[in-house]
């Protein structure tokens, strides 16, 4: 199972956490700016590999902390 | 070379040509039955379907078999019947058993609210073709004897929705029939060959790269599911989808004629029985992305928990079996079909956890979509531009249970 380190409660299981997502990045390609904004709400990079992500401590210290996973492990990285 | 391909069926597999019409990218279910509708339907058979590993590989071959069109939006009724009654015919038009069973699908409501939302789902799906019928708790009982009313004490029964559409089929013999079909008719199927790369000529997708050489064509369609988001971003193409694992269970076998599917939204799982006599459950998918098919003790925990309290039998059975598969979660979990913007290349994705019902609907509204370059009026609201035109089609009736 993952487990997570809260910067406030320690080394927590992820069912603890509820995810937030990745953190939204538009491309630098993408320059209309009505388009940005589509990218912005609704596209993701979803990669396979190490992904920056924002979890919430929803059973614990109820604060946000950000979290870099590797997707094709599901194991947290440094 | 998956063995019970081999052992069961007589297919002749081909080398790849350098170049086709169709190239559709992912053997699953949805690219196969592309493939077998542009060949039957439309006279196209220069068509090639390549697949990573063994046809089937992938979601097709795990999920949990469920063919129901009891949706909770009007679009998404009238695409999911169509596909239920493709399915009740496919038998007959193939001529490969797929053992198709339509069994019934019962939807229990523990809460007044709960309750509400069935009984609009209900007149919903009666309005849009697909019947459903709200029943009482003493009217489910008659339907799944085993059923426990009062829901452990916790999940008392206050009625439900039934769709007396709800059936199974075996995921691997649809997957088979189609591959059969299709290959009968010309179509070449290249398993074990992934596409590394798409060719590009300007803006267009002419081709994919493969180990095997490139392979040129007049379209692309992908049809993979779970690394859908690789496959566009060969193209620089962006995508909403956000790639979750899926966790599913067979217990040992119980004795034969449990009746139809169970699913709870509140509880979120479904039990159904296997031809063998296997209980099948699933839940929720998990709820961070996730390439990994591992599959979890929580997982196990939390839906033997949750199934039990409405079919205490289930308790004294014996887990055999799990596994997880990752599927391609869309913002409004509705699937994603047609053109991408990009010359070229047509995506069917967003298939999440419930895209095996959809298969014969989805692929033969793809193949329409490519021998005629307009799209279908079945799919028309499910195109990917909705996102940017802000008309997302939020399901309610897919996110509850798959």
């Amino acid at each position: 199972m993952l487990w997570i380190s809260c910067p406030t409660c320690g080394e927590r299981p992820a069912s603890e956490f509820r995810f937030g997502g990745e953190l939204p990045h538009v491309p630098d390609s993408i320059t209309d700016p009505d388009a940005r904004n589509v990218d912005y709400v609704w596209m993701i990079n979803n990669v396979r590999g190490v992904t920056t992500e924002r979890w919430f401590h929803a059973a614990g210290c109820r604060r946000w902390l950000t979290l870099n996973r590797d997707t094709s492990t599901d194991t947290v990285v440094a | 070379m998956n063995e019970f391909v081999e052992t069961l069926l007589d297919l002749e597999w081909h080398a790849p040509k350098r170049s086709y019409d169709v190239v559709i990218i992912g053997a699953g279910g949805h690219g196969l039955a592309t493939a077998y509708y542009l060949a039957t339907r439309h006279g196209i058979t220069n068509v090639a379907v390549l697949e990573a590993d063994y046809i089937g590989s992938g979601n097709s071959g795990r999920n949990t078999t469920i063919i129901r069109a009891n949706y909770g939006i009007p679009e998404s009724v009238r695409f999911y019947q169509h596909s239920v009654d493709l399915y009740a015919t496919l038998e007959e038009e193939t001529g490969a058993k797929i053992m198709h069973s339509t069994k019934g699908l019962l939807w229990l409501a523990h809460t007044e609210m709960a309750m509400r939302a069935e009984r609009s789902r209900a007149l919903m799906n009666q309005a849009c073709g697909a019947e459903t019928v709200t029943i009482t708790p003493e009217e489910a009982k008659q339907l799944c004897p085993a059923l426990d009313l009062t829901g452990g004490g916790r999940y008392p029964v206050l009625g439900g929705s039934y769709h007396p559409g709800g059936a199974t089929a075996r995921h691997d013999r649809v997957v088979w029939a189609y591959a059969q079909g299709a290959m009968r008719r010309g179509v070449d199927v290249i398993p074990h060959t992934p596409v590394i790369g798409l060719l590009r000529d300007g803006g267009r997708v002419v081709g994919v790269q493969t180990p095997a050489g490139p392979i040129s064509a007049g379209v692309v369609l992908s049809a993979v599911g779970g690394n859908v988001t690789t496959i566009a971003a060969m193209a620089d193409l962006r995508l909403p989808i956000r790639t979750h694992p899926l966790q599913a269970l067979v217990t040992n076998a119980y004795a034969q004629g449990f009746g139809p599917i169970v699913a709870s939204s509140e509880l979120l799982c479904y039990v159904s029985q296997t031809a063998r006599g296997q209980m099948l459950m699933g839940a929720e998918f998990d709820s961070q992305p996730s390439y990994s098919r591992q599959s979890s003790y929580e997982f196990l925990q939390s839906v033997s928990a949750k199934v039990i309290h409405l079919l205490p039998f289930l308790r004294d059975l014996r887990v055999l079996r799990t596994w997880a598969g990752i599927c391609d979660i869309s913002p409004d979990y509705s699937p994603i079909m047609g053109f991408t913007g990009i010359d070229g290349l047509l995506i069917t994705t967003g298939w999440g956890t419930w895209g095996f019902k959809a298969i014969p609907a989805g692929g033969e509204a793809m193949a329409e979509l490519i021998a005629t370059g307009a799209t279908p009026a079945l799919i028309a609201a499910f195109g990917l531009g909705r996102f940017a035109a802000d008309h997302a089609m939020a399901d309610q009736g897919s996110a509850g249970t798959r």
